[in-house]
């Protein structure tokens, strides 16, 4: 992100030069400790299995080697839970992003009755939900339990989403419309064909910030799944690591028939199962996020505007 | 509440920078724009129409839920429904106030509940200075550098924090490893599986994944004060420290304020995905906060009932909290928070 250079101005005295190395290193130390998990995460998962199970492999990677990656898909339901992490972020991101924009818009349309009194109303339950467990029985009792849709349908009509691109939608010029208007063109065409590809900027903030939101979702599968079949990657992380045994076991299998060829280095192991499965799990989010980090810089900026 | 349109916008007390987009345009403040209005200014009921399916999916997963506050008054079991199961009117709240075993289990879940609030309280202000001093560093590429990697933590899940403490400080991860190999030690210290320093554990994760992104908006309000302020205060003799005591930090210290507010009202939403993550045999008397303990006695304790008088009043406190919060906010600021 770039930000603009407003350090205060300092002259050169052997007091500033003191700051100005402490003020580094606690930077430095500071950036390291949150970096570090993440870099030994992934020198792990290429790393002799042998060596990463002791826990020996702590700067460098050693052995490297890529069948943890090839032998992590013979797991029993890996793949499975792969395509549902996938599916949920594209399929909760693409009708977030929609129905944001769509609401966002309509919410700034004077011609929709009793407008503000249903904004308040979408903006109100950002603020307050009856709870956990009414939320449950709701749920249930609407049969969204074990069903793939409970991952996506409460998540698309997003309060601080409709805030941002109402937000947006009255920074533009309200010319835009009027001519579309006076050319005969009906709400929802004007929606898709004019106030759609002017709102880019901000729906790539709402998509980075949901796609996030939905591959790292793991309550809502805690709460309303026990079909294993839609699993999504982050909650079948959260059973390797509380399944020492079965995990064991899954190890042995996910050997198949090359567990009499394979040496000790490349033999799965409950740890190098546990790295291989993080490390695909937060590759996506350290390639996506530098790349998107202005987006979200952009939105906490434009989340902090009151609704 | 002010959710009125066209009511005064202001992001969180700081200046934004002209050129930043929409958020720069925001500041002048919507008052007066009035966007697709036909000239006979109608309301049409086609418009309500088109909308209807999202205020029907607001309704149902927001609003409809408290229909649910009734099982409250029955022992509920979903495998029965609410026509099946038995009408116990208001034997649950008598259980709350009266058993002594469950008085004491919600007093300490209490303790936890504000504990951690009161602890993510106390360290509020390190974004804060996280901010200052790294404004004071000032090659771009090592200030960028350091905010993508501690931003980095923030868009991780609990689970996968989970999965870092576990193989950083699990008695086979790498921290008893090298502590091991250096000869400090000769049993494996228990950091996770342990009754001791629960809360602290907590908060230092908690820090580990929040103080980087908390800086962010406290970095782009330093962006925002005119640099003209830094200049005259330096021709007056000013140093670096009273530049950043004087007119830094007096910059930031309104939208500390309107996050501080805030906390405060949201001083039982801890939330549970982090404590349910970190939570074992071990250290559950400590983690269990109150939406974690919610969660147990009504997930898998089996009483839905009581788990849902404990959502309910939740709801009811908090809302007043941030309600009474907003108020004070408006007598101290002038303009609501919410």
């Amino acid at each position: 992100m770039t930000t603009k250079d407003t350090g205060t101005p300092w002259r050169h005295a052997r007091g500033d030069v003191a700051f100005a190395i402490v003020n580094y290193a606690g930077f430095v130390l500071f950036a390291l400790v949150c970096g570090y998990p993440f870099y030994y995460l992934i020198i792990n998962s290429i790393s002799a299995n042998d060596l990463s199970a002791l826990g020996d492999v702590r700067l460098f990677p050693t052995g490297i080697h890529l069948e943890n990656y090839t032998q992590i898909f013979g797991l029993p339901g890996l793949t499975g839970s792969l395509l549902v992490s996938i599916a949920r972020t594209v399929i909760g991101t693409g009708a977030t992003v929609l129905a944001s924009a769509f609401l966002g818009f309509m919410f700034t349309q004077e011609r929709l009755r009793h407008r503000s009194l249903w904004y308040r109303l979408v903006i109100f339950t950002m603020y307050f939900n009856a709870g956990l467990i009414p939320v449950y029985v709701t749920i249930h009792t609407l049969g969204l339990t074990n069903n793939f849709w409970v991952y996506i349908l409460p998540a698309i009509v997003q309060p601080f989403n409709i805030i941002l691109v109402k937000t947006y939608v009255e920074s533009l010029p309200a010319s835009l419309q009027e001519a579309a208007e006076i050319d005969g063109a009906g709400i929802v065409t004007i929606f898709f064909r004019i106030m759609l590809p002017n709102m880019t900027p901000i729906l790539a903030t709402v998509a980075i910030f949901s796609a996030v939101a939905q591959w790292n979702s793991f309550q809502d599968t805690l709460l309303y799944i026990t079909d294993q079949r839609l699993y999504p990657l982050q909650y079948r992380l959260y059973t390797y690591l509380n399944q020492a045994n079965s995990l064991a076991q899954a190890a042995q299998n996910a050997q198949g028939d090359l567990g009499a060829i394979a040496s000790a280095a490349t033999t799965q192991t409950p740890t190098s199962i546990r790295m291989t499965i993080a490390v695909i799990v937060v590759l996506p989010i350290i390639f996506v996020y530098p790349l998107f980090q202005r987006y979200f810089v952009k939105g906490i900026m434009l989340g902090a505007v009151k609704g | 509440m002010s959710l009125t349109q066209g009511a005064p916008r202001e992001v969180l007390g700081a200046r934004v920078p002209p050129g930043t987009g929409p958020a720069g345009a925001l500041t002048g403040g919507g008052r007066g724009r009035r966007r697709g209005a036909k000239p006979h200014g109608k309301t049409s009921p086609y418009m309500f129409l088109v909308v209807c399916p999202f205020l029907v999916l607001v309704f149902v997963f927001s609003y409809l839920p408290l229909l649910g506050w009734v099982t409250a008054l029955y022992d509920y079991k979903p495998a029965l429904g609410l026509g099946g199961s038995e009408f116990v009117g208001l034997q649950w709240f008598e259980i709350l106030v009266s058993s002594r075993t469950q008085l004491e289990q919600i007093g300490q879940v209490m303790v936890n509940t504000l504990a951690m609030s009161f602890l993510g309280i106390a360290t509020s202000l390190l974004p804060l200075f996280f901010a200052m001093f790294l404004n004071e560093i000032r090659a771009t590429w090592f200030r960028n550098t350091v905010q993508t990697l501690t931003t980095l933590p923030n868009f991780i899940s609990w689970v996968l924090v989970y999965m870092i403490a576990f193989s950083l400080f699990s008695t086979s991860g790498l921290v008893n490893t090298t502590l091991h190999d250096w000869g400090l030690i000769t049993v494996p210290m228990k950091f996770l599986d342990t009754d001791q320093h629960v809360w602290l554990t907590m908060l230092a994760w908690s820090l580990w994944k929040g103080v980087g992104w908390g800086a962010i908006m406290y970095l782009a309000a330093i962006s925002g004060i005119d640099p003209a302020l830094y200049e005259s205060a330096r021709i007056d003799g000013a140093g670096r420290f009273q530049l950043m005591r004087y007119i830094t930090f007096p910059h930031l210290l309104p939208t500390f304020v309107v996050l501080l507010i805030l906390s405060i009202a949201n001083i039982l939403n801890n939330g549970m995905e982090q404590y349910y993550v970190f939570q074992n045999a071990f250290n559950r008397e400590y983690i269990q906060v109150l939406d974690l303990y919610v969660y147990n006695i009504g997930m898998t304790g089996n009483s839905l009932s009581l788990a849902t008088v404990l959502s309910m009043l939740k709801s009811l406190i908090s809302l007043a909290l941030l309600m009474s919060a907003n108020a004070i906010a408006k007598r101290v600021r002038g303009t609501s928070i919410i």
